[in-house]
């Protein structure tokens, strides 16, 4: 069963089209990177996924579970990071997973057992009376990732987890959900607009002005010129390709972007 | 079950927690009503002769007048800013959190409701208490008694204000509420002034007052504080409480906030 199954996804805010016939489907307890510049339309697949936006056009499914018409089974598998901070400022670390865990129905008993176990996981034990406003932006994205974990979901999404963060807490907050991976067979969906961010044996989902332009494995899409030159290739075109046999050879005249950011189209 | 109250628990002591540590934000809505009952009053009192009206039994100063129609000015600003504040600006994080629950988003909505109303009846208390101190001082009996009634009443007004925020496209920030819907529920009603004084001067106003959904929550408060029922005013709210709480719910869409802010 897949950890997650889209199917024709639209979305247009107004006149402006923000996702177009967008299909694709997450193998269960793998890291999938969902690349793409600013304005892709990666927030507002993760809006329509957290049931943020109403969805109109297309079909999800997260673990069988249709958002449509079995939201709650569905939720119930999701565990969420959002891209900008939802944790409240001003509640301590424990107070701000407190409410998550009362917002899941978990009686008191098994709320204080996840959140200490979490916690312990997450290194943050000696900080659990602390004001989430008194953490540093890396400890107060592992708080968000205990608080996304503490329903034991089975589909963590994090929307551009890694902004705002310097780049040791980059690095550690990724390998630590990496591990989470690997260890508990959590499926993740990590959106980016960073190359780096991406390693080779990762799924790669590559969204570009709303379309899903490359779905395969990232060493099958970078190929022989790498990941940098295949994405300018992909986002400067704009030609679905969603698998390996359907690739063309990535052409050397592509000028190879100079930083790992991806930036904007014109 | 038990999930459902544990959500409604965990909501209600986060609104809590808030509400304790924003101790300027408690102060700041007492200052308003207690400058009209200190100072506006004050200067009314020679200016407005109030005859004896139910639920009162005898001659009343106007500060003991107008003590239920401030009470209720609490809860309005309070359930507008606080429905307001649940679409949009500084609370959308925290409505995003509110929604990936698994729990139904209309179970979701009224605890979140129930809730502010509760943390707002805190306030209500606190003014009353102030009151009490400065000499207006309703029945120990009648405190009690307005307790559901005003409940009723900032559960009415919170429904009020998410409805208007969800359908109203021009509502943008605070200021425009203020004018356009806090002010004149607020002046076209019998929180200043009974109604029969309105009609000496308007026969229009009068009846824009008698229609006005806020009057009938005064009276509900007014009566209720003097331990008496006001069926009509009870009728007129629990009424109103639940079309504008289902009519909420129902047109409930934070989309809408952010399609008009793309970010």
């Amino acid at each position: 069963m897949n950890a997650l199954q889209a199917t024709g996804i639209s979305f247009a805010y107004g006149a402006r089209q923000a996702l177009q016939q967008v299909s694709f489907c997450l193998a269960p307890g793998r890291f999938t990177a969902l690349l793409g510049p600013n304005g892709a339309g990666k927030s507002t697949l993760i809006a329509l996924l957290t049931r943020l936006y109403d969805l109109h056009q297309g079909e999800l499914h997260v673990y069988g579970h249709s958002l449509q018409r079995q939201p709650r089974e569905a939720l119930r598998q999701l565990g969420v990071v959002f891209q900008q901070s939802t944790l409240d400022l001003d509640l301590s670390v424990e107070q701000n997973l407190r409410y998550h865990a009362a917002l899941h129905g978990m009686p008191k008993a098994l709320a204080t057992a996840r959140i200490e176990a979490e916690l312990s996981r997450q290194h943050l034990q000696e900080r659990r009376r602390d004001k989430v406003r008194d953490l540093n932006g890396g400890h107060r994205r592992r708080v968000e990732i205990a608080r996304a974990l503490l329903h034991q979901p089975r589909l963590l999404l994090l929307d551009e987890a890694s902004v705002g963060l310097d780049p040791a807490s980059r690095q550690a907050l990724l390998a630590h959900v990496r591990q989470l991976c690997r260890e508990q067979a959590l499926s993740v969906l990590w959106t980016t607009h960073l190359l780096d961010e991406v390693q080779h044996d990762d799924a790669l989902l590559v969204l570009h002005q709303g379309q899903l332009v490359a779905n395969d494995d990232a060493s099958a899409i970078a190929g022989t010129v790498g990941l940098a030159h295949a994405f300018a290739d992909l986002t400067v075109g704009c030609a679905p390709r969603t698998t390996a046999s359907d690739r063309q050879p990535l052409g050397a005249q592509n000028t190879p972007h100079k930083s790992d950011q991806v930036s904007e189209q014109p | 079950m038990n999930a459902y109250w544990q959500c409604l628990c965990g909501i209600v002591i986060r609104e809590w927690l808030r509400f304790v540590l924003q101790r300027t934000r408690f102060l700041s809505a007492l200052v308003r009503p207690l400058l009209w009952l200190l100072v506006f009053a004050a200067g009314f009192r020679a200016a407005l002769g109030i005859a004896i009206i139910a639920p009162y039994d005898t001659y009343i100063t106007y500060e003991t007048y107008i003590v239920p129609g401030l009470a209720c000015m609490i809860l309005l600003f309070n359930g507008m800013q606080g429905s307001l504040s649940m679409v949009y600006d500084r609370e959308m994080g925290s409505m995003r959190v509110l929604l990936t629950s698994p729990l139904p988003r209309a179970f979701l909505l009224a605890s979140k409701l129930l809730a502010t109303a509760l943390i707002s009846l805190l306030q209500v208390y606190a003014f009353l208490a102030i009151a009490w101190v400065y000499g207006v001082q309703p029945p120990a009996w009648g405190l009690l008694a307005a307790l559901p009634a005003l409940l009723l009443v900032a559960v009415l007004l919170s429904a009020m204000g998410l409805l208007l925020s969800n359908g109203i496209r021009q509502l943008e920030n605070f200021a425009g509420v203020m004018n356009f819907v806090i002010f004149p529920l607020f002046f076209l009603s019998s929180a200043l002034y009974p109604l029969w004084k309105m009609r000496e001067s308007s026969q229009w106003l009068y009846w824009l007052c008698a229609l006005n959904p806020f009057s009938h929550a005064v009276e509900l408060v007014r009566f209720a504080l003097y331990e008496r029922f006001n069926g009509l005013a009870m009728g007129v709210c629990l009424v109103l409480t639940v079309i504008f709480s289902v009519l909420a719910v129902i047109s409930f869409n934070p989309q809408h906030a952010a399609v008009r802010r793309p970010s």
